[in-house]
């Protein structure tokens, strides 16, 4: 569940607004889509649902955590209810495929029996078995996406936030990837 | 955290080692380079110190017995009273035959021929603990009774002394610049070591890792390569401090400047050289990384 209260991002050294008194309301089980032009500050708002940034007035409250009165101990918690598919990816260049999902499971202190079971269903529930022990620079944009997303769903998370997931994907792909999603 | 983490974050700062090898490499090589540095001048500083302390203890205080007194009566009433004295390390009881016999090894024999022990005075050779005493020291030896005279080189003891202060002072000087020097040094490697690092960090906190499971790896690589870089720099040191102790001895035929033995110095070069690196290692790691952290 997401709900920003009257939020407004200014950054640092610019006078204008990424965001001005923006308020809405995500609830449980909903499919949102945010959509807008280039510079429109979609990627803002999902800096703050994820903590990386702090709104300059207003309030974020992600899945029961205010952001704003969180403390930073406290924000790997929240972090780890949120599945994040970045535009870019970020997936770590010197583990495999499979240390890059583990990863996300080992932080939240699964157990090494745990992760053996759960990463290869992933994997194959994103269409990457086999490709195990491949590095992300061995594989192709759509292959490093779909690592991603395994990464973004490996700890059954209550929500799944995705950053123009389907921005370096052909339309095949990118079907492909939104059915996923809709699973 | 459970047992299995931590399995999992010490086995991933050894893999970082191998990963970034050539950082760690790099790492090593400045703590080893630093490391030497210090510990030559540091014991340098031990050698200076001892030998000025050699030629103090050379430095004694001679006190002469009063010549109505047999040997047996000086040695037995007065040695005591002299070794309970604040200030005195040793006393050495010197009849008139060893204070002559002595005489004739330092000099000409020729020159002592027909002369008899009885112009030589028993005497006490006095040490003293604190040379700056002299001066408070000769005096309480004069009020021993059965004492009539005292020759003390506290001119020399005082001159002995500033030297002595000013090359303490230089040496301290010195290592505390080379240290700060060698911090600055092997903290901005290490900052450049992890600064190739920052989006990993990143990646790591926006998939919910805490602090500490992301410094656990930085600790553990940092500790072992401290460790590596303070042994390996102990081996080194050990090296060439043995190489250049043969040179001088080679080079000055008899040693009459006496070199403190690596064997008397190892511990203290060993732990200091491990808990730098472990410091530097350790510490400049988590040091390093804690910007990338607030995210």
């Amino acid at each position: 569940m997401v709900q920003m209260n009257n939020v407004t991002m200014v950054y640092e050294n610019s006078d204008v607004a990424a965001l001005d008194s923006v308020s809405l309301t995500i609830s449980e089980g909903e499919f949102a889509f945010l959509v807008g032009p280039s510079g429109s500050g979609k990627t803002t708002i999902i800096k703050l649902l994820t903590g990386e940034i702090m709104p300059s007035d207003g309030e974020v409250i992600v899945n029961g955590f205010n952001t704003v009165k969180l403390k930073r101990r406290k924000m790997p918690q929240m972090r780890r209810t949120l599945g994040v598919i970045f535009q870019d990816f970020r997936l770590i260049d010197k583990m495999t495929v499979y240390d890059n999902v583990a990863f996300a499971m080992r932080v939240v202190g699964a157990a090494n029996k745990e992760i053996r079971e759960r990463v290869p269903k992933v994997l194959e529930l994103v269409g990457l078995e086999g490709r195990e022990k491949r590095l992300p620079a061995e594989l192709s944009g759509g292959e490093q996406q779909r690592v991603a997303i395994a990464r973004a769903l490996v700890n059954n998370p209550t929500m799944i936030i995705a950053d123009e997931p389907t921005g370096n994907l052909d339309p095949v792909r990118s079907l492909e990837l939104m059915l996923l999603l809709e699973k | 955290m459970k047992l299995n983490r931590y399995g999992y974050l010490i086995g991933e700062g050894f893999r970082n080692i191998f990963t970034h090898c050539f950082m760690s490499f790099a790492s090593v090589t400045i703590i080893i380079a630093c490391l030497i540095v210090m510990g030559i001048f540091s014991l340098l500083d031990i050698n200076i110190n001892q030998i000025i302390d050699d030629i103090g203890d050379q430095n004694q205080i001679l006190a002469y017995v009063d010549e109505d007194m047999t040997a047996q009566e000086a040695s037995a009433k007065l040695q005591t009273k002299l070794e309970s004295l604040d200030n005195v390390a040793s006393v050495e009881f010197v009849s008139r035959s060893e204070a002559r016999e002595s005489f004739m090894e330092k000099y000409d024999e020729s020159l002592m021929e027909g002369i008899d022990d009885e112009v030589f005075r028993h005497r006490f050779s006095i040490q003293l603990i604190d040379l700056s005493l002299m001066d408070e020291t000769k005096a309480e030896i004069e009020d021993v009774d059965g004492i009539v005279k005292v020759n003390a080189p506290t001119e020399f003891a005082d001159k002995f002394i500033s030297v002595r202060n000013v090359i303490s002072i230089v040496s301290l000087a010195l290592i505390v610049i080379l240290g700060f020097v060698s911090l600055f040094i092997m903290s901005n490697t290490i900052k450049l070591a992890t600064y190739g690092r920052r989006e990993e960090i990143a990646i790591m906190k926006m998939v919910g890792a805490s602090n500490s499971f992301i410094r656990c790896p930085f600790i553990v690589e940092g500790l072992v390569l401290g460790v590596v870089g303070g042994g390996l720099a102990f081996l080194a040191q050990w090296g060439l401090y043995a190489a250049l102790e043969a040179k001088i001895v080679e080079s000055l035929g008899i040693s009459f400047v006496e070199i403190v033995p690596f064997a008397q110095v190892w511990p203290f070069v060993l732990i200091t050289f491990l808990a730098v690196g472990i410091l530097v290692g350790a510490v400049g790691g988590v040091i390093a990384i804690r910007n990338y952290l607030k995210v």
